[in-house]
């Protein structure tokens, strides 16, 4: 194993400063036998931000990934930068969260110097939005029980009646009984965000390699060995992050990531002229003008297919909530499988018996990718997780809930 | 007939109503098959006999005897039995032979036992620099006008491109006493020698002399030239056609190199589709009665592969051949053996005229600003970079250009984004493959979906 | 950039943009609009273009327009009827219309 990086401290939640070293600038001393520093299995949201961070701490990456037809989150996802309701259950979820929230103008600012892309992020406040008394009550004791956790951070959700909200969304419909409202919400072009990630990847030297599945991991002479269809690729260390995939992958460097994949319908109009001004958790208009529909949770995980009366269920709640979009024409859906945890929170590990294996896996991916490219990225540069951050983050949960 | 009278199933679904799903619905409906045939269009006939129960164009001279021949199919089908639902758009069918059908702005979901999509060919993509300029249209667009509502081309009029219909288009626009300033060309030479050995076949085939009469007809009036390169010019519409042989003053530039399926439906249905390497183009996998791989459900007419009308309909009458024997054992049906045969001598001349005709590499896979995704506007540049990136399939690459996302669903775009990313990539278009389709594959309005049957199950898997 | 070619079939009156344009019952939108001689149907929601009918057969999507109130429908496959009210469109369409 070669010697770990010299530390380069990233401003965490701050605007991100500019590029600090390019990949030709690596110090040689950290050159091991291996062609790479890092291979990052996975070439979602997830990989492609943690390479990016990692190219920008001066590491020479490799990111291994399947091909055009691969299961794959972050071609499917909803795009929201979401901080209202995380971290019922996990109250370090929440701070996290906030951590990335915060990071994340910064972060695309950064992005958008290297690339010349602009992800749209914005945080005007977001909404979750009620069509009954019913579900407003229970949306409001969701948040008290989540409010109520110890160590939580006070984020400011607040619940609105129908002429509040009315007031910030005035195209709502009259069944429409209230809702939450919390300032810290936003969101992103998030397939731009795809593209913009693994754009400024290539600028940074990163070799990606798409069709390289990983079908197996070995640990030997103290380098990766990752074994694909088309050849061996070696590297100092390795970081997973093939979202559900994890599951199988990382038992092979004696980490594991219990998944429970579940699939997620999202219904799209045409490009309308703008008329919403704040997301809302099942309904936003995205910069080009289109309005993304859903948030589905079903159990089953087969990617092709898709449940039309879903998708009407989508449309239909849409239409209550936001009548003027009746006549929209629909232009497509999809289905898409989340990246889902047992317990819905991610999972960030270090391996023992595999020193220098890391897990880096979670929903929501799309919010807290600042954090996975400013702080998870940096951690795996030098070598080691910073427990005092992710702690509470390690597989390890799942045992102790067992225990007790 | 409004989407609320329609029975909740019927035993046959036809969708689409050129000469194959006319010749079908007919021979299921007269086989005592409850069918109903489908059509976004105002009128039946499809692309070929467009407009053939309500043509203006009297003068039978000028559309030609194979345009009229569909008469006696919209008849044949009128007087079936068949319900046929013209203005009725079908945007979505699965696996369960579910189909997803609007008419009048109304959206339902019927049943079939069985389905024949019958939704026939498109022109294909030809992305020139300009092509998206007002006064650039299609060369079946300029027919399609000329069939149904009498429209003949007015003003500077230059046509581009290859392939039999380009020709017949320029013979009808001529009859009609029409003017073309001149034909741009652009048949590689060379697809001649590709093209020899099938000679001998298409010289028995019925388009030999046709063909060959319609070549003499028009080149008696219209300058024809070969050309390498085509290009629109203006400025918020068409003034001038550029090619390697100069430029040229022009009103209206129609374009044409061959027709392609329609794969749209078969795709979201879930049937495997095949890239025809000679034909340039997916296609479904059928067996020898055009069903797909999705059991119950078959492809006929030009979507089914590239063959013409008449084959079409002969391809029409298998498939219901097919779908009545399951249906209802008992029916007296027409002998298979003599439609293949049929179908057969229709087939013969195609490898010829699909090599001959065969669009040249620069016509197909377009370079620098030229736009492929005409609906987000994407250029060949992006999608050439981006595939450089790594970017390996057209799935990836609609997730980071757009391509394929508007309206029109990567009906004017997937082609040519397969090619582009097969070459670079060195790679080829079978593996590259299409674009995943989902239904709605035509747009339907979000209180159409809004108002389709939902389950309880379905509901809970929203509300929360 | 089209002509009739025979006075066939009844004339049906329609307003394009506020303007009375003439068209015949066999008409689809998008025809009675090419014969009436309109330079643009729409521009495009990304960049502006102005595009007329491409296909004329229902693939392209180019042929967008408001009819009878109602945005982005297919000129290409709808027929005319007395009293119509078409406009064309402008870049993205308006939320409710
Ligand atoms: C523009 C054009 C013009 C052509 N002109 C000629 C010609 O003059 N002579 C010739 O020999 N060949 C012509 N062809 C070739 C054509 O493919 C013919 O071979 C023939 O029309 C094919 O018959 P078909 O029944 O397979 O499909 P088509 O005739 O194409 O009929 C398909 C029908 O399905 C309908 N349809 C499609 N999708 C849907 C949907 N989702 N819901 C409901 N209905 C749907 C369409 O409106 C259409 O009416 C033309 C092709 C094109 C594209
Ligand atoms: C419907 C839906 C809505 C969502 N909405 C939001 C939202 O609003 N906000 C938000 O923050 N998040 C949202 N998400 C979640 C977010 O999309 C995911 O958390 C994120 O995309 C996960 O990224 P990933 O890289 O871990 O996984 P993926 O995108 O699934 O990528 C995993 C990659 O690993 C590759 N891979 C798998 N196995 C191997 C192997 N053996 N070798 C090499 N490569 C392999 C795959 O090909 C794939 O490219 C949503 C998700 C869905 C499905
Ligand atoms: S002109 Fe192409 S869809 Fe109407």
């Amino acid at each position: 194993m070669a010697a770990s990086p010299p530390t380069l401290q990233s401003s965490f939640g701050g605007p991100v400063q500019g590029a600090r070293r390019m990949p030709s600038e690596a110090p040689q001393e950290r050159r091991g036998a291996s062609e790479f520093d890092v291979a990052v299995v996975g070439g979602g949201l997830v990989g492609v931000a943690t390479a990016w961070g990692l190219a920008r701490e001066g590491c020479r990456v490799v990111v291994l990934d399947e091909g055009d037809r691969a299961v794959r989150a972050s071609r499917g996802n909803f795009a929201l930068v979401w901080v209202q309701s995380k971290g019922l259950g996990l109250a370090p979820y929440a701070g996290w969260t906030i951590r990335s929230s915060n990071a994340w103008e910064g972060f695309a600012q950064t992005l958008k110097e290297e690339t010349g892309l602009d992800v749209c992020f914005q945080r005007p406040g977001g909404f979750h939005l009620s069509l009954s008394e019913r579900e407003l009550e229970a949306r409001a004791n969701s948040l008290k029980r989540l409010h109520n956790q110890p160590g939580i951070v006070d984020y400011k959700t607040e619940i609105m009646d129908h002429a509040q909200v009315a007031r910030m969304l005035p195209d709502i419909g009259l069944e429409v009984v209230g809702g939450s409202y919390c300032p810290l919400d936003g969101h992103v072009n998030s397939l731009r965000l795809f593209r913009t990630l693994h754009t400024a990847i290539k600028a940074r030297g990163v070799t990606y390699l798409p069709s390289h599945r990983v079908e197996n991991i070995t640990r030997e002479g103290g380098e990766f060995r990752l074994t694909t269809a088309h050849r061996e690729i070696r590297a100092n260390r390795v970081a997973l992050a093939a979202g559900n995939a994890n599951m199988h992958l990382a038992p092979m460097v004696g980490l594991e990531c219990p998944m429970r994949p579940e699939r997620g319908q999202i219904v799209v109009t045409e490009r309308l002229r703008p008329f919403l001004r704040h997301p809302v958790v099942t309904l936003r208009q995205t910069d080009e003008g289109t309005v993304m529909i859903g948030d589905s949770k079903e159990e089953r995980t087969d990617p092709a297919g898709l449940t039309l009366g879903v998708s009407a269920t989508e449309a239909e709640r849409a239409v209550r909530m936001f009548p003027v979009l009746g006549s929209a024409n629909v232009v497509r859906t999809w289905s898409a499988i989340r990246v889902m945890t047992q317990d819905g929170f991610p999972i960030y590990d270090e391996s023992e018996s595999h020193p220098g294996a890391f897990t880096v896996c979670c929903h929501s991916g799309v919010t807290l990718a600042a954090n996975h490219a400013l702080t998870i990225a940096p951690m795996i540069a030098r070598g080691a997780l910073d427990k005092s951050l992710v702690a509470p983050f390690s597989a390890r949960r799942f045992h102790v809930q067992e225990a007790g | 007939m409004n989407a609320v009278d329609l029975a909740p199933s019927y035993d046959l679904v036809v969708i689409g109503g050129g000469p194959a799903g006319l010749a079908a619905a007919s021979l299921a409906a007269r086989a005592g098959v409850t069918t109903v045939l489908f059509d976004e269009n105002p009128g039946v006939g499809g692309q070929i006999y467009r407009g053939i129960t309500s043509t203006p164009v009297i003068n039978r001279s000028i559309l030609g005897e194979d345009y009229w021949a569909g008469e006696a199919l919209a008849n044949e089908a009128k007087a079936s039995g068949a319900l046929i639902v013209n203005g009725a758009t079908v945007w979505s069918l699965d696996p369960e032979r579910i189909v997803g059908v609007s008419i009048a702005g109304k959206a339902r979901m019927i049943e079939a036992r069985r389905v024949i999509i019958a939704t026939g060919s498109q022109e294909r993509p030809f992305p020139i620099p300009g092509w998206t300029l007002p006064g650039v249209m299609t060369a079946g667009a300029a027919q399609t006008v000329l069939k149904a509502q009498g429209l003949l081309p007015d003003g500077r009029t230059v046509m581009a491109g290859t392939g039999p219909l380009m020709w017949l288009l320029a013979a009808q626009i001529l009859r009609a006493g029409g003017r073309l300033e001149a034909i741009l060309d652009t048949t590689p030479r060379r697809n001649l020698l590709r093209a020899a050995p099938h000679l001998p076949d298409f010289m028995l085939s019925p388009y030999f002399a046709k063909g060959l009469a319609l070549l003499r007809e028009v080149k008696a009036k219209v300058p024809v030239r070969r050309v390498a390169s085509v290009a629109a010019a203006g400025d918020g519409k068409l003034s001038e056609v550029v090619s390697d042989r100069g430029r040229m003053p022009a009103d209206l530039l129609l374009l044409h190199q061959g027709v392609v399926p329609n794969v749209n439906l078969a795709l979201a249905a879930g049937a495997t589709h095949e890239w025809n390497e000679r034909q340039l183009c997916f296609q479904p996998v059928l067996d020898q009665d055009f069903s797909s791989s999705v059991p119950g459900i078959a492809v006929a007419g030009d979507g089914a592969g590239i063959a013409g009308g008449t084959a079409a309909a002969e391809r029409g009458r298998l498939a219901a051949i097919a779908a009545v024997r399951a249906l209802r054992p008992e029916a007296r049906l027409p002998d298979p053996q003599s439609v293949r045969q049929r179908l057969q001598r229709e087939e013969m001349g195609r490898a010829f005229l699909d090599w001959l005709n065969r669009p040249a590499d620069s016509f197909r896979q377009p370079e620098g600003e030229t736009l492929v995704c005409r609906c987000e506007e994407v250029t060949a540049a992006q999608v050439r970079a981006t595939a450089d990136m790594g970017c390996e399939g057209p799935n990836q690459m609609k997730a980071f250009l757009r391509c394929g996302m508007g309206p029109c669903q990567g009906r004017l775009c997937g082609l040519t984004v397969t090619e582009l990313i097969a070459t670079q990539r060195k790679s080829t278009p079978a593996a590259v493959g299409y674009y995943r389709l989902r239904p709605p594959v035509k747009p339907i309005t979000l209180a159409e979906l809004a108002s389709l049957p939902i389950s309880e199950a379905e509901r809970k898997a929203v509300e929360r | 950039m089209f002509k009739r070619l025979a006075d066939a079939g009844a004339v049906v009156a329609l307003t394009v943009d506020g303007k009375p344009v003439q068209a015949r019952s066999c008409d689809t939108v998008a025809a009675a609009l090419l014969a009436a001689g309109i330079d643009r149907c729409r521009t495009t929601p990304v960049t502006g273009a102005p595009r007329l009918p491409y296909c004329l057969m229902g693939v392209c999507f180019d042929c967008l327009v408001t009819i009878d109130g109602v945005g982005s429908r297919q000129a290409c496959l709808v027929p005319v009827h007395e009293g119509m009210t078409v406009e064309t469109q402008q870049g993205r369409r308006e939320a409710g219309r």
